[in-house]
């Protein structure tokens, strides 16, 4: 149904899908939403919750695991809000929207499910204490984010595990204003990269008990992208001594917008401003119907980086309703390690 | 070769114009009424169809609270323990005096519908922000959106083509307002790919029922019976049009004979001839069939709208009343007038090319003879005894109608012989010569005219059968409606609440006050609507009870017993003393069965404790107030003072009355009008056949005229012959027509609605259907009869002269 998919190109915001929606506007103005300031001081528990004024909004969770058969796994937990209009109302009234997507990627297979609902009725939210999001039967639970349980099911999977934060909070750009375009976009954005993950995925060939390493990202804004940027390519990648870098590229007619976070191990962190580090494609998959880059050289010469990122899974595609591809990536050259890769607009 | 043999055909329809014109009228009507029907229950099915689409139903299981509405907070519960359920809320909305049912869906969660998409992708797609939030968007079909036009405190409207008419489409979020029933909801969709090891249903929501998809009644099963009635009638116009055809063919063919003998002479074979016959009626049927599909679409778009009015009434079926040309409705008509065409000039046909070469060229060979008339007969009596035979052995509506068939295809080929008979009698008992010869050349005349009589007699039958069973039920529906709307108010109250104010308020100003409560369940048999009521007089003295035990209401009310309806019984074959298992752990006693015209579905009546009982928190919104009749108009006006409620919630028992028999009588119309132009094409059978029978009288009746009869004394034979004979094939269409009343009360009525009827008889229509049968036959000899009156007595003198 197109209220459906233009309800998930309203939470990716893509200014590509949204003109051959015929609907323009949102690159723009903000519509009587708040916006981004620079020096914003984050207050928490508060933060952890929903910000109803702000045109859209993420709980972004990602996993690299491995299993007790010794194989690399990967899962998704990801609760968008998109906010018709700035308010909270009682009921099916409310004009504020909920997304789940959640997928466990094996070496072998993509398993994906997807969750609509609207706000006000209970069905889905946010709340900051004790911390909650959910969505149907989807929840991540606990006294805070700093220790969470965490659930999603779908036809063919489902997955129980626990998550354990073993750093402090990260905060990307200047002090959490993330700047996403030349022109000044920004959102609100800051990291959880540091949790120790525990439980058990529920797959189709049967129950598998996995440990490994999560990262949540936490994202809030009214007009993130520049209206010519068309999609981008974002990497959190953990290596083995313990440094962890968050990047990404947004790709625009008027070229590439990129920004990184550098993240020490007792979590100091980096701002890398645009054009510090380099993104190229080496290889790409043909998946769903379109060349996705699943192979990638990633440099960073401040920090004497220079490595191969590569798809565990070439074919973790989200086929959603509005599709884009997400999964786990192993990393080699100057240094080791795990990490996943998120690239829209493909 | 050939081309001379085709001259040679077409001159005889150039010699004969009017010949050919009555057998393209002949084809044409049959084609015309049996497409029109064809076109009208194509058109209707196509409607629930698309609705059925344009709703996404009947793909998906739903689940049903029984005792009424879902409270939103279930919804949540269902959400939360991973069911995959959408959301939908309908009810009706009085909007400038008209019903508008609303359906509010959570568009967020429902499946894809067509009315969304295409608004999403027309020229100017509307922000799906709009759709969500206050005031929220209405898509509605573009017919009722003129209908509604400009209507103050509605939401804008979107116009989609894509949402069935007399239907509201839009976001629960509106409808909740709309209708309101805020945090209400009517049923939830359980949507495909379920997560894996979701609970069990009892374990969140015991309460709710979850009802199969294919279980559900749909408008095109409820509407089945309606469209096999019509299709039933289609056929037997069709077939009295076909009986036009047969004759005219046979007499073509019979004035043909002296050509074809001398082209065969001339050396073209037998074979070849045949084909080419062939090719000429192809042609013919399918001009005739053209002119047939023209008729019938025009036919059909004048039935339409109120056949479209009758399936909204009586099964709340969505019918556009507007009709489309379908390319497979064409072909179907072409192949049905080709068909029939080729079967009704089969015998003539088959009979020309058995023709030895030199046979004469009588025109006596075509007509049958009293050894075919015996045959006829025979295989009548065979048809009748084997239709009774099938409607005894077989239930269901195909066989009642094969039953029907039957007995009036066999009635209808015994007529001749009986005819015959008849004449035979009136002859021997007649003295003088002049009435002698009478009786004995309508004898003659019998085979020619035969054909063209049974179509008489199956127009007449079809009259008096459909004619009797629509009176019999106004009849019976009008008594039933006097039982069953014994209060003289009925009012609806918005909530609970209300409702018990409204009786506290009615208690000491009215006689008594009624509370109506109803819950609808999800029974074996089908939807099951289970109605508590209180004990009171009204109920005992009036109730339409059709079967019952001892102290039926004395077991109602101590608990013990259930009132059924006589749909339920006769779908179930539950009678009194049977018990019925409404809810598991609630079953009773059936004490009686009540008629129920007009309701497609199952219904229950337990004592109100009982209801308590079985479907707890049952709305009590509606009561019947029994009041003195003349208060009534005074005291609905005071309740809508007093509680503010709107027109519509409060109905004078007379006003309902006039609406139910309203739907009643257009639910026949278009009965009644099949019915009427099936006699008009019957006595356009009779002056046919007339006219055919016309080129063999001048020898039959030269001498008769030598003999000193004057032309007008014939021509007054002429007109007293064919009354006569329509007024015998009248009088042995009566019991015919009452026979078949009977199977449609007694056999179809009950296959197709569940309900049997008793049969009234009403000798004044017969009279009146006597005499217009005496007026067509009048009519249809009136032009044969003048020509002889007009004829010069030379060409009647020629007939003995030699050069014939």
């Amino acid at each position: 149904m197109n209220v459906k998919t233009w309800l998930c190109v309203l939470f990716l915001l893509l200014p590509s899908a949204l003109r051959t929606q015929g609907y323009a506007g949102l690159g723009g103005s903000a519509d009587g939403f708040d916006i981004p300031q620079p020096g914003y001081q984050f207050e928490f528990p508060r933060d952890h919750g929903p910000h109803s004024g702000f045109r859209i909004e993420w709980w972004y969770l990602t996993a690299n695991l491995t299993g007790e058969d010794g194989r690399n796994y990967g899962i998704q937990w990801t609760l968008f809000r998109s906010a018709l209009k700035p308010l909270e109302a009682e009921g099916w009234q409310s004009p504020q929207l909920w997304m789940g997507h959640a997928a466990v990627t094996t070496p072998e297979t993509h398993y994906f499910a997807e969750r609509l609902s609207r706000g006000g009725i209970g069905q889905a939210g946010v709340t900051a204490a004790p911390f909650e999001a959910w969505i149907d039967e989807w929840h991540m639970r606990g006294t805070d984010p700093g220790s969470v349980t965490l659930s999603a099911s779908g036809a063919e999977f489902a997955y129980d595990l626990t998550l354990t934060a073993q750093g402090p909070l990260v905060f990307h750009g200047d002090a959490g204003y993330s700047v996403k375009s030349a022109d000044g976009q920004a959102s609100y954005y800051y990291s959880q990269p540091f949790y120790t993950v525990e439980g058990v995925l529920h797959l189709p060939e049967g129950d598998v008990a996995v440990t490994g390493n999560g990262w949540l990202d936490r994202e809030w804004s009214s007009q993130p992208l520049a209206a010519d940027q068309s999609g981008w390519d974002w990497f959190s990648l953990s290596f083995d001594g313990g440094d962890k870098l968050m990047a990404f590229r947004l790709r625009g007619e008027r070229g590439d917008f990129t920004s990184a976070t550098w993240i020490a191990p007792d979590g100091t962190t980096t701002p890398l401003p645009n054009g510090s580090v380099s993104f190229n494609p080496m290889d790409t998959a043909r998946v769903a119907g379109r060349d996705v880059p699943v192979q990638w050289r990633v440099t960073l010469p401040d920090q004497n980086l220079d490595v191969e990122v590569s798809a565990i899974t070439p074919g973790a595609w989200m086929g959603t309703r509005f599709e884009y591809w997400e999964g786990p990536v192993t990393v080699s050259g100057s240094h080791q390690g795990r990490g996943y890769l998120e690239m829209t607009g493909y | 070769m050939t081309g001379a043999v085709i001259q040679a055909l077409f001159s005889h329809w150039r010699r004969h114009k009017l010949q050919l014109a009555t057998l393209l009228i002949g084809i044409a009507l049959a084609t015309g009424l049996w497409s029109a029907v064809q076109a009208i229950n194509a058109e209707a099915r196509a409607s629930y169809q698309r609705a059925s689409d344009q709703l996404a139903l009947g793909l998906h299981d739903e689940l049903r609270d029984p005792s009424g509405l879902i409270p939103i907070s279930r919804y949540v519960a269902l959400r939360r323990a991973g069911w995959q359920v959408a959301a939908v809320l309908e009810g009706p909305l009085r909007l400038n005096g008209r019903t508008i049912q609303v359906m509010g869906v959570d568009m967020v969660a429902y499946p894809a519908l067509p009315a969304v998409t295409q608004i999403e992708r027309s020229q100017t797609p509307s922000d799906p922000a709009d759709m969500l939030t206050a005031p929220g968007r209405l898509l509605v079909s573009p017919e009722l959106a003129g209908a509604l036009g400009a209507q103050d405190g509605l939401p804008p409207i979107l116009q989609s083509d894509a949402v069935p008419p007399d239907l509201i489409l839009t976001d629960i979020g509106v409808a909740e307002t709309l209708l309101e029933k805020p945090g209400q909801i009517s049923r939830l969709l359980v949507l495909h790919g379920q997560p894996r090891g979701i609970p069990p249903l009892s374990d969140i929501a015991p309460e709710l029922e979850r009802v199969a998809a294919s279980s559900r009644l749909d408008a095109a099963q409820l509407t089945d019976s309606f469209h096999l009635n019509l299709t039933a009638f289609g056929l037997l116009s069709f077939a009295v049009g076909l009986f036009i055809v047969h004759g005219t063919v046979g007499l073509a063919f019979a004035q043909r004979r002296a050509m074809i003998r001398t082209l065969r002479a001339l050396g073209v074979s037998m074979r070849r001839l045949v084909w080419m016959i062939m090719a000429e009626l192809t042609l013919l049927a399918l001009i005739g069939g053209l002119l047939g599909l023209i008729l019938g679409f025009f036919l059909a778009g004048a039935l339409l709208p109120d056949v479209a009015a009758t399936l909204r009434g009586l099964y709340g079926a969505p019918v556009d009343g507007q009709m489309t040309l379908q390319p497979q409705w064409v072909l179907a008509g072409l192949a049905m007038a080709l068909a029939g065409t080729l079967l009704a000039s089969g015998q003539a046909l088959f009979r020309l090319s058995r023709m030895p070469l030199l046979t004469g060229a009588g025109l006596q060979a075509w007509r049958g003879t009293a050894t075919v008339h015996r045959t006829s007969g025979l295989i009548g009596v065979a048809l009748i005894v084997g239709g009774f035979a099938v409607g005894y052995a077989f239930d269901g509506l195909i066989a009642g109608f094969a039953m029907v068939g039957g007995i009036l295809t066999g009635s209808a080929l015994i007529l001749p012989y009986l005819l015959s008979l008849a004449l035979s009698a009136f002859q021997r008992s007649a003295s003088r010569p002049v009435a002698q010869w009478v009786w004995a050349d309508m004898q003659a005349q019998l085979p020619g005219l035969s054909l063209a009589l049974m179509a008489l007699l199956l127009a007449l039958a079809a009259n008096i059968g459909v004619g009797t069973m629509v009176s019999s039920f106004r009849l019976t529906f009008t008594g039933w409606l006097d039982q069953r709307l014994t209060s003289e108010l009925y009012v609806t109250a918005a909530d609970n609440q209300q409702g018990q104010q409204i009786a506290r308020w009615l208690d000491p100003q009215a006689d008594a006050v009624l509370p109506i409560r109803s819950v609808e369940l999800a029974h074996e048999t089908g939807p099951l609507f289970l109605y508590g009521i209180a004990d009171h007089q009204t109920y005992r003295d009036h109730w339409p009870i059709i079967a019952s035990t001892d102290g039926v209401w004395d077991r109602l009310h101590a608990g013990e017993a259930v009132l059924i309806n006589e749909q339920l019984a006769r779908r179930a074959n539950l009678w009194p003393g049977d018990t019925l298992t409404i809810k598991e752990g609630h079953t009773l006693t059936i004490a009686g069965v009540y008629s129920d015209y007009g309701n497609p579905t199952g219904q229950a009546i337990v004592s109100m404790p009982q209801l308590d009982r079985i479907a707890p928190g049952a709305d009590t919104r509606r009561f019947g107030i029994r009041i003195a009749p003349e208060r009534a108009t005074e005291m609905a006006q005071a309740l809508r003072d007093q509680f503010d409620l709107p027109r519509r919630a409060v109905v004078q028992q007379a006003a309902m009355k006039a609406q139910s028999l309203a739907i009643f009588d257009k639910t026949f119309v278009v009965t009644s009008a099949l019915n009427v132009l099936t006699l008009g094409v019957a006595g356009f059978a009779i002056l046919t056949s007339l006219l055919t029978l016309w080129t063999q009288r001048l020898p039959q009746i030269a001498p008769v005229w030598a003999l000193g009869l004057t032309r007008a004394q014939l021509a007054r034979l002429e007109l007293a012959r064919s009354v006569l004979l329509a007024a015998l094939t009248a009088v042995l269409a009566l019991p015919l027509g009452l026979v078949l009343a009977w199977a449609l009360l007694a056999v179809i009525n009950v296959q197709a609605f569940g309900w049997r009827l008793p049969m009234y008889l009403f000798p004044l229509d017969w009279a009146y259907l006597f005499a217009l049968t005496l007026l067509a036959a009048f009519v249809a000899a009136a032009l044969p009869a003048l020509r002889l009156l007009r004829l010069p007595p030379a060409d009647l003198l020629r007939v003995f002269a030699n050069e014939r």
